[in-house]
């Protein structure tokens, strides 16, 4: 089974990931990442794996292993 | 679906663009295309004084800095020395267009076998958004606060009209505006690649970006920003030779 890996030290906050997330399994965590900016957090229930945010993430946090 | 970062991206590297740059996403479809075409060994990328060369950090290939404008035409140099080598350069629309556009033209005309990937965010971005020539009708950047004026400031450059009429192998236009038009993109990047491992000659490959610092809106409006660009900027194919 593969599985939604989030490396978090890299994410600036853009939330371009949450954007695109079809179902709404990623949303904004309410916390400041390494970097300072407000980082994400995924329901993995709600995960369909369709790699959107893999594809959005400028800053390569997200991935499906 | 498996989806893992291609092996030329450093993650450990530090990662310049600023939240919601579209460099970042682009430089990973330029990893992903020559890790499926397994030519990582061969890449030359030749980077600009521009956003575009913080790929230098990150991307785990041979690299040349060319002076601003300078990119398209020091990857033909290394090409002509290099013949084995993948040569890619990767101005913004400011240097491709602007500065350099008697290289992007006169490499074209010559055939030169490179691809030339250009990041159009319609500003120069990395000395503060002022306008450059893809810069939208009315947009708003530092150097036209009013928005740009097409009857003193001249009409926006469409790059896919006018190198359409030339003798090149590969002329395309795509978007990182969606998870789709990214995918798309990378196939463009792709295909272009191949191309120039077939000696075909010369590839442009434009690529819409967002720079929600100049644009000064938030990467999700940025996003809704890119609607208008492609409203100007149409995404396709071109121009796509067969092979010599
Ligand atoms: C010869 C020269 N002229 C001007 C500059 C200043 N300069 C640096 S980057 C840049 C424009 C960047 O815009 P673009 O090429 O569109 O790339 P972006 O940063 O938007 O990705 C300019 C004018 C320079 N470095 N060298
Ligand atoms: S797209 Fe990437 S950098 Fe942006 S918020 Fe999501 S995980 Fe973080
Ligand atoms: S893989 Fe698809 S469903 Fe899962 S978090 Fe990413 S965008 Fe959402
Ligand atoms: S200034 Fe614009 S193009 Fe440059 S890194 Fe920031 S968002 Fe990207």
């Amino acid at each position: 089974m593969s599985k939604i890996v989030l490396s978090l030290e890299r994410c600036k906050g853009c939330h371009l990931c949450v954007s695109v997330c079809p179902t709404k399994a990623l949303t904004p965590s309410g916390e400041l990442g390494e970097k300072g900016y407000e980082t994400v957090r995924v329901d993995e229930e709600k995960c369909v794996q369709c790699g959107s945010c893999y594809r959005m993430c400028p800053d390569y946090v997200i991935e499906i292993l | 679906m498996k989806c893992s970062v291609p092996n030329g991206v450093n993650t450990s590297a530090h990662i310049g663009w600023c939240p919601g740059c579209g460099h970042g996403i682009i430089a990973r479809l330029v990893a992903e295309a020559a890790q499926a075409l397994g030519i990582e060994d061969r890449i030359i990328m030749v980077e600009d004084v521009a956003c575009g060369e913080f790929a230098q950090n990150v991307l785990q290939f041979n690299s040349i800095g060319a002076a601003h404008g300078r990119p398209i035409i020091t990857a033909a140099g290394a090409k002509r020395v290099r013949p084995d080598a993948i040569v890619i350069a990767h101005p913004g629309d400011g240097s491709a267009y602007s500065i350099g556009m008697e290289s992007t033209i006169h490499c074209a005309l010559r055939n030169e076998n490179i691809l030339a990937l250009v990041v159009n965010n319609s500003v120069f971005g990395m000395t503060g958004g002022q306008m450059s020539p893809t810069s939208l009708p009315n947009m708003k950047t530092t150097s036209s606060p009013h928005g740009r004026d097409v009857t003193k400031n001249g009409n926006i450059f469409d790059a896919m009209k006018v190198l359409s009429q030339l003798d090149i192998a590969y002329l395309a236009r795509g978007s990182v505006e969606s998870p789709a038009q990214v995918i798309k993109t990378g196939k463009m990047i792709q295909k272009a690649l191949e191309k120039q491992m077939n000696n075909e000659g010369f590839c442009l490959v434009e690529v819409l970006s967002p720079c929600p610092t100049n644009w000064n809106l938030t990467p999700q409006e940025a996003l809704e920003f890119m609607k208008e660009q492609e409203k100007y900027f149409q995404l396709g194919e071109f121009v796509d030779k067969g092979g010599k």
